[in-house]
């Protein structure tokens, strides 16, 4: 366990590492300067470029970057230069950390409860309408189900807020829209993998022994059917990430994903830089916690760091 | 091979429906902009934002444009990334895959560990700097998708080779002194065909998503083209006024991810079965 926990860490850090290589080098080659705009002169630019140190050789800047990445300071946004990138960090990752919580929280729910019911209705119409529902869910992009659900739901129907984040039904309705398509994979790994353990001899054993369905399914074999989840809970971030993106900007709720997705079209290099690699960050250790977590509840997983010579 | 795809077919309705409604959907998008009578790009102020009728079965968009030429224009774009995307990101990610599994020992030990870094960094974030450096574009978008995506396969190809490089005919195989690139392609591989078909086609509705998520978000095709996710967009700024100019492409989008994902869940089943 404890050399498993230490080549998983390094593989975490040489990905953070590669994270801001890619982030940086790929920014710097972006075409045209930051500051490049209208009637401003070729001179002022120059200036400002200077005043920012883009003149300097590029492994320069990248040393300096480097240096105050590990000082926690990202530098302050192009566009708005009263403003460092690490208080507009502060700002919006709250609102986007409680809506991917919440998201999180409910795909769980409701896609464990979902997959449950797959596993073990008798119906065959319980287990065709969820599959389908989960088919349906996990075809709609997150956008296309935010729009529907802002159309039908608050401007149609009224019952629902349309923008910001003041009430509890405020979060209804992205909450929805980002949690569709995890719940419906959820649904889908947990039926599948809890399925398979209700065939096994333990089970059997336990029914022999005269426990009933519920008691088999919660005590038993859904602690075996849970790993699967767990390990998608890494890439799940990585979706309600970019998820974050789109429905911030369509219910108008001033998280980091809209903050993202304004620094692109504002072409704000360190905006985009600072927020990229805070968001590559998370992503990765959302990674490590649950790849660590895995390995520490599942020896076998831990194999995945071994050699494979036979 | 080809009588097994058909019976598959034939027997599966699930995979039956996909087939047929993927097949409608990539012949309206091969004809529609071949035969139909207005252009997807040509602007007429004449007929700004009619609603749908017999002559524009979608309506026309703001500027007057024949919205059911633009929605089958975008959705081949749109299909095409999505394929394009999932056929580079399979040959990389088998290949790839394969020589690491096969090869073992340290050299996989490296691959992986590449793979793996490559892996956990959100692919989308790669893709938005790339078409940000490139230029927004068909070729950029396909670079920025094959940035990562091949990493999943590898990895599964990489899972299939290990399992059976340990069978009984892989180990006859190389008694006979066949050539290790000869047992890699003609023996190991054609019998890890069912989950990395799998896996290829559960790449074509990623790659589609991928897309339309960053047209959504403008950073994706750049005007006069467009694809459904542009559509979409340009679409939201008066979805109040006139929501059928953002209903069809969504309903259209929807219905090719469904169609996709049927496929792809029906052999999967197959193929675990």
């Amino acid at each position: 366990m404890l050399r498993y926990t230490w080549k998983r860490l390094l593989t975490g850090l040489l990905a953070l590492f590669v994270l801001v290589c890619v982030t940086f080098f790929l920014v710097r080659l972006m075409p045209g300067s930051p500051f490049q705009r209208g009637a401003v002169s070729e001179q002022v630019v120059e200036a400002i470029e200077q005043e920012y140190g883009l003149d300097r050789p590029l492994t320069e800047q990248f040393a300096v970057y480097l240096g105050n990445l590990l000082r926690g300071d990202l530098g302050v946004s192009y566009e708005d230069p009263g403003t460092r990138v690490t208080d507009i960090i502060a700002r919006t990752w709250p609102v986007t950390a409680t809506l991917g919580i919440l998201v999180l929280a409910a795909a769980i729910l409701v896609g464990t409860a979902l997959g449950i019911l797959m596993a073990v209705s008798r119906r065959k119409a319980v287990r065709e309408v969820i599959s389908a529902g989960g088919m349906l869910a996990a075809g709609i992009p997150s956008f296309a189900a935010a729009i529907l659900l802002l159309l039908v739901f608050s401007v149609r129907l009224k019952w629902f807020p349309a923008s910001g984040l003041l009430s509890p039904a405020h979060y209804v309705l992205p909450v929805t829209a980002l949690a569709l398509y995890p719940t419906a994979v959820i649904a889908r790994m947990t039926g599948n993998t809890l399925a398979a353990e209700m065939e096994k001899e333990y089970v059997l054993f336990a029914r022999a022994k005269g426990l009933g369905t519920g008691r088999i399914i919660f005590t038993h074999a859904l602690k075996n059917a849970w790993r699967p989840v767990l390990n998608y809970v890494g890439p799940a971030s990585a979706y309600l990430l970019t998820g974050s993106f789109v429905v911030e900007s369509i219910f108008t709720i001033p998280g980091m994903g809209r903050e993202f997705v304004g620094s692109i079209t504002n072409r704000d290099y360190t905006l985009i830089m600072g927020l990229t690699v805070f968001m590559g960050t998370v992503v990765i250790l959302v990674n490590l916690i649950t790849d660590l977590l895995g390995a520490y509840l599942d020896p076998a997983s831990r194999r995945a760091y071994r050699r494979a010579d036979r | 091979m080809r009588e097994t795809v058909c019976q598959f077919i034939r027997k599966d309705r699930q995979a039956a429906a996909g087939c047929i409604i993927l097949g409608v959907w990539i012949l309206l998008a091969v004809l529609v902009p071949l035969f139909w009578p207005f252009s997807y790009s040509e602007q007429n102020a004449q007929i700004q934002n009619q609603s749908m009728s017999l002559v524009h079965w979608f309506g026309t968009d703001k500027f007057g444009r024949d919205l059911f030429a633009r929605v089958w224009f975008g959705a081949g774009i749109s299909l095409l990334i999505g394929m394009t995307s999932a056929l580079l990101n399979g040959v990389i990610g088998i290949l790839y895959g394969a020589v690491s599994g096969y090869l073992g020992r340290g050299t996989d030990l490296v691959m992986m560990r590449i793979a793996d870094v490559v892996c956990s960094i959100p692919s989308m974030l790669y893709v938005i700097l790339l078409t940000l450096v490139m230029g927004a574009g068909v070729k950029s978008m396909i670079l920025g998708l094959c940035v990562a995506g091949w990493a999943d396969m590898a990895r599964i190809t990489r899972g299939e080779i290990i399992r059976l490089k340990g069978t009984d005919f892989a180990c006859a195989a190389r008694m006979e002194g066949i050539s290790p690139v000869r047992i890699l392609f003609r023996h190991l591989l054609p019998n890890a065909a069912g989950p990395v078909l799998v896996n290829l086609i559960f790449l074509i509705p990623q790659g589609i998503f991928t897309e339309a998520f960053l047209s959504f978000l403008g950073v994706g095709i750049p005007a006069p083209a467009a694809s459904l996710g542009t559509i979409i967009q340009e679409a939201r700024s008066q979805m109040l006024l006139y929501p059928y100019q953002m209903v069809c492409p969504l309903l259209v989008l929807c219905v090719m991810m469904l169609a996709l994902n049927m496929i792809g869940t029906a052999l999967e089943k197959k193929v675990k079965a």
